[in-house]
């Protein structure tokens, strides 16, 4: 579980001003479109506040020109999630998001028949039916008079698009977050291989749904289970590690806004070092920067063991990896200070 | 755009990729293609993130593909751009490998000899010379170490080392000083070619052939005999055995799911849409009752069957994920539990510890199996797997049939395996076909590949 999310957890999330009236040059894929290069993508995302590094601008780039989904894997918390929502905000596209979970079935993904609907017309229809039949002599011409109507119930105003289907209905393309696929049944993961292939679904009584614009797709997993071979085929594969350094005193920096350049350093120097320890769950990026935000409004300069310890379970989520941490916590806060330049 | 020919240095790489043990389907290789005519060569960075992103989707194989990407991009055959129009020469040259007599061409290089190249110094040249010789002589072939020389061979005949050395013995005939003194000097050159040839001839085996002799290996181990295993062997051995394991657990836990889904349950259909009058608007399906696999797995871990007990501890250690209720015991002398011992320690630790509690001594399967009547018989029910590892050999001692006569009767079925060959049971003091009788199966399972499938029957029966 992606932890520290700061959004809410329905499969959709409309940004502001995706409901907006939109320039010609901002719909994909044109000439000056804002994914013409790899530089480009990642200023664009830096400006929606998300720094990337090199693989994860490559994986964007390429996904939308050989248009082919992005699998991301990487321990909990490095922002795969984000990255989603973060290539959503930038191009403008709502983002549409499908939480995995075992169980999870196409009725819940991809469309479902609105049955109340469909039962509340059969009624309201009920009393036309002697006038549709009419002067049916026998059941067959009956029948035959029913088959010229066609499957009126089955059409696509009964039909109540999913996650799936609706980010192939939107007109202007979307970005499809597919999250935790770790967590759903193989089974569902076969099902998906049709979408991410050929950007389009089958629906039996219907049809095939093509995407209008093919969303930009990506996947995470945690690796809770080894996905499947097909999947993978389809996918580019990114792996988001841990960021060094200097990478996280940036993604820090644009996200704690006026935080003190010697704090940060501190802070991330702690925190790396956390991650160098035999822990059960070592901190994350989202977890780094809530403990900033924490030390902000505490209004910190300098780290100082008695406060670390108070504030250690922001960071860490285990008993005994506090207890394991806090035998050491001298000397990692002693190492933070250094690393800042402070004696 | 859509299906852009794999350009001949991607080709190339992507073989060494395959040899190096990426797995790169042919799909994978077009949308290669296709990221390549998007960014090019020219930026290396670039070209490696993409191809990663593409082509290697493990841990492991991010690892692989790293080290071969710069082992194989190192070499800057790309300089020249001029890859493709060499190509049309390498399959009839390489499908001619006694070729001796080709040995005076000097291929594409403008009728240059080896010998003003040499004495020129020209690096780039010769590198570029010799990796086009390589080409002709289909280095891609290599497999083996044993090949090194006859490849080195080969690309120096194709530089045109025959001629030169004609050339030099000529040079020595006129017994001039000058003519000396120049083919000592190219004598010089023609052994620094030699050991830039062997060590290019190096590079390439591991290029080419790491893949190749890692899977040749492994398929060794999986048919090898438990007992007669090498020390070296050991690590690589363990790996296999977690893979093993891991792959019928998951093929396991499969099969339970879906024999969950059955057909439409009418009945409770038509009840939980009483509200609709009876429409099926939400359906419900019948479900199977699984049966909870019973597994009771003796292991003999007395010295003569040690080497074969190590690994099926270590497999019944990584099987527990995959089936719920699952008791372990070892035996030699005298019998134990040790499904504690597996279930809380790590699988090293797991194994040192059941072997110094009870391995190595010399085993009396009737003291054994009264043991396990006394402490566990009550446990077998008529769900109860019991499998017997062993090889049946009790020092002479009572084989207490009586036991294994009673344990058939309670439990559902005993599965015997054995590490010895058929035609060794019933000799000396093996009392394997007094037991035969009672069991269901009896069966040979000496090697990785045995154990593997007398385990997937036992799961597929148990579900």
């Amino acid at each position: 579980m992606a932890a520290g999310l700061t959004f809410p957890a329905s499969d959709a999330i409309r940004l502001p001003n995706s409901s907006l009236e939109f320039d010609v040059n901002d719909a994909l894929p044109l000439g000056e479109s804002p994914l013409r290069s790899i530089d480009a993508v990642e200023y664009g995302l830096s400006e929606a506040g998300y720094i990337a590094n090199r693989q994860i601008s490559t994986a964007i780039y390429m996904a939308h020109h050989l248009q082919k989904p992005i699998l991301v894997e990487g321990p909990a918390g490095v922002g795969k999630t984000e990255l989603a929502k973060s290539v959503a905000s930038w191009l403008k596209l709502p983002l549409i998001r499908m939480q995995c979970y075992e169980g999870l079935d196409e009725s819940k993904a991809l469309y479902e028949w609105k049955y109340g609907k469909q039962l509340l017309y059969t009624q309201i229809l009920k009393d036309k039916i002697n006038s549709v039949i009419g002067d049916a002599d026998d059941l067959a011409t009956a029948l035959d008079k029913l088959h010229a109507f066609g499957d009126v119930f089955f059409s696509h105003q009964f039909l109540e698009p999913r996650p799936l289907l609706r980010s192939l209905q939107e007109p202007r393309g979307s970005v499809l977050l597919i999250d935790e696929i770790d967590k759903s049944d193989q089974e569902f993961e076969a099902f998906l291989l049709e979408i991410l292939s050929d950007y389009q679904v089958t629906i039996p009584e219907i049809g095939t749904v093509s995407a209008l614009v093919p969303p930009i797709v990506l996947l995470t997993s945690n690796a809770t289970r080894d996905l499947g071979d097909a999947l993978k085929r389809r996918c580019l594969h990114l792996h988001i590690g841990f960021p060094d350094d200097k990478l996280e005193a940036k993604i820090i920096g644009s996200r704690v806004p006026g935080i003190d350049a010697r704090l940060l350093k501190q802070l991330v120097s702690f925190a790396q070092q956390l991650r160098a320890m035999d822990l059960k769950k070592v901190p994350s990026v989202s977890e780094t920067i809530d403990w900033a935000r924490i030390m902000m409004l505490l209004h910190t300069s300098v780290l100082e063991v008695d406060l670390v310890r108070d504030t250690l379970n922001v960071l860490l989520k285990f008993e005994a990896d506090i207890e394991a941490a806090g035998k050491q916590l001298a000397g990692l806060t002693h190492k933070a200070r250094q690393d800042a330049g402070i004696a | 755009m859509m299906s852009a020919p794999a350009s001949e240095p991607l080709r190339r790489f992507l073989q060494v990729a395959r040899g190096a043990g990426l797995r790169v389907s042919a799909a994978e290789g077009i949308d290669a293609a296709r990221a390549v005519d998007l960014i090019g060569y020219a930026d290396r960075t670039i070209l490696k993130d993409t191809l990663g992103l593409l082509l290697a989707k493990t841990p492991d194989e991010k690892a692989a593909y790293e080290e071969v990407f710069d082992l194989y991009f190192k070499r800057d055959e790309f300089a020249g751009g001029n890859a493709d129009d060499r190509e049309e020469s390498e399959p009839n040259e390489a499908s001619s490998p006694s070729n001796g007599e080709g040995g005076d061409g000097m291929g594409g290089q403008g009728g240059q000899s080896l010998g003003s190249l040499l004495s020129a110094d020209d690096r780039a040249t010769l590198a570029t010379a010799m990796e086009q010789a390589a080409r002709e002589a289909g280095i891609e072939n290599i497999r083996f170490f044993t090949q090194k020389n006859l490849y080195a061979r080969r690309i120096l005949d194709r530089m045109g080392l025959r001629a030169l050395e004609r050339d030099m013995e000529a040079m020595r005939q006129t017994g001039t000083p000058e003519g000396l003194g120049r083919a000592e000097f190219l004598e010089g050159k023609v052994d620094q070619l030699r050991d830039a040839v062997r060590d290019f001839v190096e590079r390439n085996l591991i290029l080419y052939a790491k893949g190749e002799t890692e899977k040749f290996r492994e398929e060794l181990l999986k048919s090898a005999r438990l007992s007669n295993l090498e020390r070296r062997d050991l690590d690589r051995m363990r790996i296999l055995v977690r893979q093993m394991a891991k792959k019928l657990a998951a093929r396991y836990a499969k099969t339970r799911r879906r024999r969950l889904r059955g057909q439409l349950d009418t009945r409770r259909t038509l009840r939980r849409n009483m509200g609709w009058g009876g429409i099926p608007f939400i359906t419900v399906w019948k479900q199977k009752r699984i049966e909870k696999p019973r597994v009771m797995v003796l292991c003999d871990v007395s010295g003569s069957v040690a080497a074969m007990a190590q690994f099926l501890l270590m497999f019944m250690y990584s099987i527990n994920e995959a089936l719920s209720d699952i008791r372990s015991f070892a035996f030699a002398g005298s019998l134990i539990e040790v499904s504690d011992i597996l279930e809380k320690e790590p699988v090293e630790q797991a194994i040192t510890k059941i072997m110094s509690l009870i391995g190595f001594g010399s085993s009396n399967y009737g003291n054994s199996f009264a043991d396990f009547e006394d402490g566990w018989m009550k446990h077998v029910t008529n769900k109860t797997t019991v499998i017997i590892l062993g090889d049946a050999r009790g020092n002479r001692t009572d084989p207490r049939t009586d036991v294994i006569g009673r344990l058939s009767q309670r439990s559902k079925r005993i599965i015997w395996l054995n590490p010895e060959y058929r035609s060794a049971w019933g000799t000396g003091d093996s009392d394997m076909y007094r037991y035969a009788p009672f069991c269901n199966l009896v069966t040979v399972c000496s090697t990785l590949r045995h154990l593997e499938r007398a385990i997937s029957d036992i799961l597929e029966d148990a579900a």
